[in-house]
């Protein structure tokens, strides 16, 4: 069939950011097939340098409001690397903790708000108010009380106050555990809800085998925090060769930086946790997966929301137990930190390098900082999820656009703009990834 | 009485889109909000736009560029109410450190040999390229002073931020103060609103609300010879907001 498309959505919607979608077919032929990124430069990694480095996780968790979480713990986690501190177990649990309140929210958000709409055949949530008003009211409950369980556990979930270099500034109470755990078990019937709401959304057939990356782990935990970092394809690297792992490179014509691995592309985020650590995800939630007929390797792109779900179990079950054990453990209200720019030296602090690599809810993120013995960051390098998933996006379209020649523009328009929802880009915080190219405009 | 709800917008510029979460993370109150307000655009979350009069106009973000300059101007233009959302946008907030360096030396650092296809500029905040009729600072906004910006913007009366320092906030709360625990806390020139947030938290206060007009430098510099904490630390952790207050208004 020979037959011209041109498809421009300019900013595209309900994703974090500013991208733009080009396709253009000529004679049914697929000429252009690009994801550009539009977002404002913000240029953190120029302007860490002479920071401190107990100044690194205030700012860079600025980078996005969305998953400030991860980007503190990232951050946190490469100055402690660079400092050669080890965080205590009680840090540990209460890290994971905030990690997980952070990915069932953004999640949530996810499910909700950005796909579901699509989903649904209407263009927002607003007109879901009138339509599925139960549904909504589910959805902002839900994301509420993820909120406000990081308000308990870090200040508050939109750039966490307490957590820091060495651990946390304020350490919950008694009291704080108990209403985290009470908010947690009052959200499994909504998650239940979630569930069944999930289960009745068709997601489009479409299927391209490609490398899925994220951290792995040789013990029995889903690895969020911490771990090697691991591919579909067999790789397996130290967070310190991280580098060797997203080859950073430019696409001719622009100079957006993409990212591969073993071959042209790799993804990042729930659907490659998924299909690495399947067999380490709570027992709920592997049942959920099978009930929505997710089995790695799973290499339908559209599927990270359904990914996302059953994640959303894994992390709602896996928080009970870590609040009981820190409930058993009774926290040690002798590791709270007072550091401020570490006025008093309190950390001893020497010249090095450090990497932390954090699952963001949207996949692998990188911070890796280098300071001189005043500890005053030198360099700084932050690679994000959607950064690393923006090549796969693209060889996604380049498949998908010639199977679905045969419906209308509009159709096709939508198919791109769900699949590139589904990864869940969250373009603010991939600011070193602009394209300001236009093509056939 | 059943007047037209007011046609509300909201727009990001460069910034991380944390204080739109934040009116999303009000939870069913935000249904409330809906109540009283027409959202017409709200990119983050929605799909509709619009291009035409606006009502209210709530900015997020700093401007870093030629385009997003233009941006502005045009929907200030089509807007009878214009808010400045977040320290970014109010004050510059963090965008604002890259002032510290020259535009085409940093922006080799980030990008390489491709770093002029990125032209950017000195960042600003918004008052400092249209007029702006409200501002809620704060990084991230703090949820209860925007309901009262909202309020305020609805009834067509004023609002002012506060032009006193955090500290008085943080007495009423009872926080130890930063400096008994050796830390140089911002608090004391900074513009209070936030409910002393971060030191509630036992962290120290980091200046995103902005400084008040008249700080007590003098009071400020005793507390520090006092805590044996360098000026320098001090003036240079103001920067990490507040480095826009450096451009003059045209």
């Amino acid at each position: 069939m020979s037959r011209d498309i041109n498809i421009n959505v300019d900013y595209l919607t309900r994703v974090e950011g500013h991208g733009n979608i080009v396709v253009n077919v000529k004679e049914g032929r697929l000429e252009t097939c690009r994801l550009d990124i539009v977002e404002a430069p913000r240029f953190f990694e120029g302007l860490l340098r002479g920071r401190s480095i107990f100044e690194a996780q205030h700012i860079t968790s600025r980078i996005c409001g969305i998953c400030a979480c991860a980007h503190s713990l990232a951050s946190i986690q490469a100055s402690e690397d660079a400092l050669s501190i080890t965080p205590s177990e009680q840090t540990v649990k209460l890290r994971k903790l905030l990690l997980h309140f952070e990915t069932l929210d953004s999640h949530l958000l996810h499910i909700y708000l950005l796909a579901s709409p699509d989903l649904l055949g209407v263009k927002s949530f607003i007109p879901l108010i009138d339509t599925h008003n139960q549904v909504v009211r589910r959805a902002l409950r839900l994301k509420k009380t993820c909120n406000d369980m990081c308000s308990i556990l870090a200040g508050r979930h939109v750039h966490p106050i307490t957590a820091t270099i060495g651990g946390f500034t304020k350490l919950p109470g008694k009291k704080d555990l108990d209403a985290i755990l009470n908010m947690l078990e009052g959200m499994r019937p909504d998650i239940e809800a979630t569930v069944e709401f999930v289960s009745t959304m068709r997601f489009p057939e479409f299927e391209r085998d490609t490398e899925y990356v994220a951290l792995v782990s040789d013990d029995n935990e889903y690895p969020l925090l911490t771990g090697d970092l691991g591919s579909t394809d067999g790789v397996r690297k130290g967070k310190r060769e991280y580098r060797d792992v997203t080859n950073e490179f430019v696409v001719p014509h622009s100079s957006a930086k993409h990212t591969r691995l073993s071959r042209e592309s790799y993804a990042v985020g729930s659907l490659a946790r998924l299909n690495l650590s399947y067999d380490k995800l709570h027992p709920e939630a592997k049942e959920i997966a099978s009930a929505l007929g997710l089995k790695p390797k799973c290499i339908n792109p559209y599927m990270n929301t359904a990914a996302q779900l059953v994640e959303s179990v894994h992390c709602l079950e896996d928080a009970i137990s870590t609040v009981e054990d820190l409930k058993n453990m009774g926290i040690d209200y002798d590791e709270e930190i007072v550091v401020g720019l570490n006025e008093q030296s309190r950390i001893p602090v020497k010249a090095g390098s450090g990497v932390g690599a954090v699952e963001a809810p949207r996949g692998t993120l990188y911070h890796n900082y280098e300071i001189d013995e005043r500890g005053i960051i030198q360099h700084a390098n932050c690679i994000i999820p959607t950064n690393q998933n923006l090549n796969n996006i693209e060889r996604d379209m380049e498949k998908l656009v010639p199977e679905i020649l045969d419906k209308s523009d509009e159709e096709i328009t939508l198919y791109l703009e769900m699949l590139v929802r589904a990864y869940d880009p969250c373009i603010s915080c991939s600011t070193h990834i602009v394209n300001v190219k236009f093509v056939n405009r | 009485m059943k007047r037209p709800k007011p046609k509300v917008a909201f727009f990001d510029f460069a910034s991380c889109e944390g204080c739109q979460l934040q009116v999303a993370n009000t939870g069913e109150t935000l249904l409330d909000v809906l109540d009283v307000i027409d959202v017409v655009e709200f990119r983050e979350i929605m799909s509709e736009k619009w291009d035409r009069e606006l009502d209210i106009a709530i900015i997020e973000g700093s401007i870093t560029d030629h385009h997003a300059e233009e941006r502005l101007k045009q929907i200030r233009e089509r807007s009878r109410i214009l808010i400045a959302f977040g320290s970014c946008a109010a004050i510059g907030g963090v965008n604002g450190m890259k002032n510290n360096f020259d535009p085409d030396e940093i922006g080799k650092y980030v990008y390489g040999s491709d770093y002029h296809f990125f032209p950017t500029e000195k960042t600003r905040a918004v008052h400092q390229v249209v007029k702006v009729d409200y501002s809620v600072t704060g990084c991230p906004v703090y949820i209860p002073e925007f309901v009262e910006v909202l309020k305020a913007v609805l009834q067509g009366i004023p609002y002012y931020v506060p032009d006193y320092a955090v500290c008085v906030e943080c007495k009423l709360n009872e926080n130890v103060c930063m400096y008994e625990k050796r830390v140089g806390c911002l608090g004391p020139v900074t513009r209070a609103g936030c409910n002393s947030w971060c030191i509630n938290n036992r962290n120290m206060c980091y200046g995103c609300r902005g400084i008040v007009s008249n700080p007590n430098e003098k009071g400020a510099k005793d507390v520090l010879s006092r805590y044996n904490i360098p000026l320098d630390l001090v003036l240079k952790k103001i920067d990490m907001y507040n480095k826009c207050r450096e451009i003059k208004n045209e």
